[in-house]
């Protein structure tokens, strides 16, 4: 970062510094008013939030609260959202590693050949091939639980960190490898040991590139997905939308409570989640 | 025959590597590469629900295309998608430019706006949905609350039940939900362009709108290739905003209609009518599939070409 005597903006006239300010308060404000708004008719019964809507709330009144995680099934929903991104996130950094690693490190005539097979899985979209892996996942007795997820999204985000592995790890200096090898130690040892425990910045990019799409997903459940007990997080909220459909304060609340956990997530490492979800466009 | 400690050791090291390399890629040929080569040989067989009947050619094609009761629909909708695809063009994408332009100068406070942008990126796209049709109720949600406010009543109206602004509204909706990816995908690639070739330009006495448009655009050409080829995949896959907000039929009267919509009411079953037609369903998405797949390698031909080495 530059130190502002010599930034890019030390030299614009007032006038123009003074219009960029106006645009990008405008525009942080439209962009988090409408959470604020969410998060203050959350505190709110349906009968204030249609005379005030703009009002602060009584903070103490968490009615709302109470009962959407009372009386709904929003808790279950929130335990297979984290069972199932949690399951798919492990899987994708296993298996990623394990392509990433073969391909970065040993010289072989088919790297060339796996990579583009990798590579053809970064850029299909799955979604338009849901109906063959609707049957494929009947077959294998998959459907409506939550491995049919797990798998669809494994399958998804592996492309991704075996590009995102590879690439770190060939930037690896071979000294390191070959150091231990003299040493006699094993290749999965060398993997394990020397190599692994330099890679966990790719790891976390690679987790958090995959987590939010996967944590926010609403496609796969619809589909895949009938009974209530194992539904994610998105696709419950549509089931407790239609159940609650006239009463906003519970709206509210349980679209808060479903934003919550990622949001502030995010607040805390943004840094991370900005670099992890643009580091497919970013080079 | 022994086996000589070299042949041992290269046995060895090539179990070692197909242990790496082997379970991956049988994942993703059983739950990726089966099935989209399924979904192109599903679209030539007529189905009964979830049995696969005869072999019927291009039957299922040419009712998607050209049948008297699917084709106008399928056109309905991807008129739409390509709607959809021009303004999010401009306002997501050239909003986002801006934005990072703006931002790029490191004014007062940029360092929040850059967290604030990225807010509704991070959220699901069912709660951005859900949010913005309570907002958009014509009763009681904000948007006619506040209109109703400023003494503006006759500006408000029936976002989502008005058939000149449905499509709008979910357009714009999708744009606050996503604006900030491009802001900060063009951010990053407006610090990559060397200081020096602005502070040249800068004192030259180049114009702001003169840098913009000679300097900063043309060298960001990279990060623009990326962005255009994603949003063209994503207006031609949109699913999501209109589902949760004007529902599977894209109410009212078609007229936010999209192919996502078409593909999955084809596929697995409007609620009312609960008529599920696999074959048909995979003929829409092969269609879709390759009007993407040639058009992206397309569009990404041409944007790179306009991409310069620096």
């Amino acid at each position: 970062m530059t130190a502002m005597a010599t930034s890019p903006a030390s030299r614009q006239p007032i006038s123009f510094a003074f219009l960029a300010q106006v645009i990008l308060i405008a525009n942080s404000f439209i962009m988090l008013y409408p959470v604020v708004v969410m998060v203050l008719s959350a505190f709110k019964t349906t009968g204030e939030i249609f005379e005030h809507p703009f009002a602060l709330p009584d903070f103490t009144q968490v009615g709302n609260f109470a009962k959407v995680l009372g009386e709904t099934a929003m808790p279950t929903y929130f335990v297979n959202s984290i069972i199932v991104t949690g399951v798919s996130i492990l899987l994708i950094l296993v298996l990623g590693t394990m392509a990433g690693y073969a391909v970065a490190r040993y010289e072989s005539r088919t790297n060339t050949f796996i990579l583009l097979f990798f590579l053809a899985g970064l850029m299909l979209p799955l979604k338009l091939a849901v109906i063959p892996l609707f049957i494929l996942l009947r077959d294998l007795n998959l459907l409506d639980s939550r491995w049919s997820l797990i798998v669809t999204y494994t399958a998804i985000g592996l492309p991704s960190a075996v590009f995102i592995m590879a690439g770190f790890l060939r930037s690896l200096p071979s000294e390191l490898e070959d150091a231990a090898r003299i040493d006699g130690a094993s290749e999965p040892r060398i993997m394990w040991s020397v190599m692994l425990p330099l890679a966990r910045p790719p790891m976390a990019i690679a987790a958090i590139q995959n987590a939010v799409p996967i944590w926010n997903d609403f496609f796969f459940p619809l589909v895949f997905i009938q009974t209530d007990a194992y539904k994610t997080l998105p696709q419950g909220l549509t089931t407790f939308m239609g159940e609650y459909t006239t009463d906003w304060g519970m709206l509210f609340a349980g679209l808060t409570i479903a934003a919550a956990p990622i949001t502030l997530l995010y607040i805390a490492l943004s840094r991370q989640f900005i670099q992890g979800m643009t580091a497919g466009a970013v080079k | 025959m022994p086996v000589s400690p070299k042949q041992a050791r290269t046995l060895k090291h090539r179990s070692w590597v197909a242990f790496l390399v082997v379970p991956p890629v049988v994942f993703m040929s059983l739950f990726v590469v089966y099935p989209i080569l399924s979904a192109f040989a599903y679209a030539f067989y007529e189905w009964q629900g979830l049995a696969r009947g005869e072999f019927v050619g291009l039957a299922n094609f040419r009712e998607v295309l050209f049948g008297a009761t699917m084709a106008p629909t399928v056109w309905n909708a991807f008129l739409h998608n390509v709607y959809a695809l021009i303004a999010l063009m401009i306002i997501q994408n050239g909003g986002g430019f801006l934005l990072a332009w703006l931002l790029y100068k490191e004014p007062f406070g940029f360092r929040f706006h850059r967290v604030a942008v990225f807010v509704p990126v991070v959220l699901s796209t069912i709660i951005v949905g859900f949010l913005w049709k309570l907002f958009l109720n014509p009763n009681f949600g904000i948007i006619n609350q506040a209109l109703y406010s400023v003494g503006l009543d006759s500006w408000a109206k029936p976002w989502l039940g008005d058939s000149s602004t449905a499509l709008g509204a979910l357009i714009l909706a999708n744009a606050w939900h996503f604006v900030g990816f491009p802001t900060l995908v063009y951010l990053a690639g407006m610090q990559r362009i060397p200081s020096e070739i602005i502070e040249a330009a800068r004192l030259d006495g180049t114009s702001e709108w003169q840098l913009l448009k000679n300097i900063v655009w043309p060298l960001v050409a990279p990060s623009t290739t990326i962005l255009f080829t994603l949003l063209f995949i994503g207006a031609f896959n949109w699913f999501e905003i209109p589902y949760v907000m004007v529902g599977l039929d894209g109410s009212p009267f078609g007229s936010t209609d999209v192919l996502g919509l078409v593909f999955y009411r084809t596929a697995f079953g409007n609620q009312s009518a609960s008529i599920q037609n696999f074959g048909l369903g995979s003929a829409l998405a092969t269609l879709i599939f390759l009007f993407i797949v040639v058009f992206a390698s397309m569009l990404t031909l041409w944007l790179r070409r306009r991409e310069i080495q620096f």
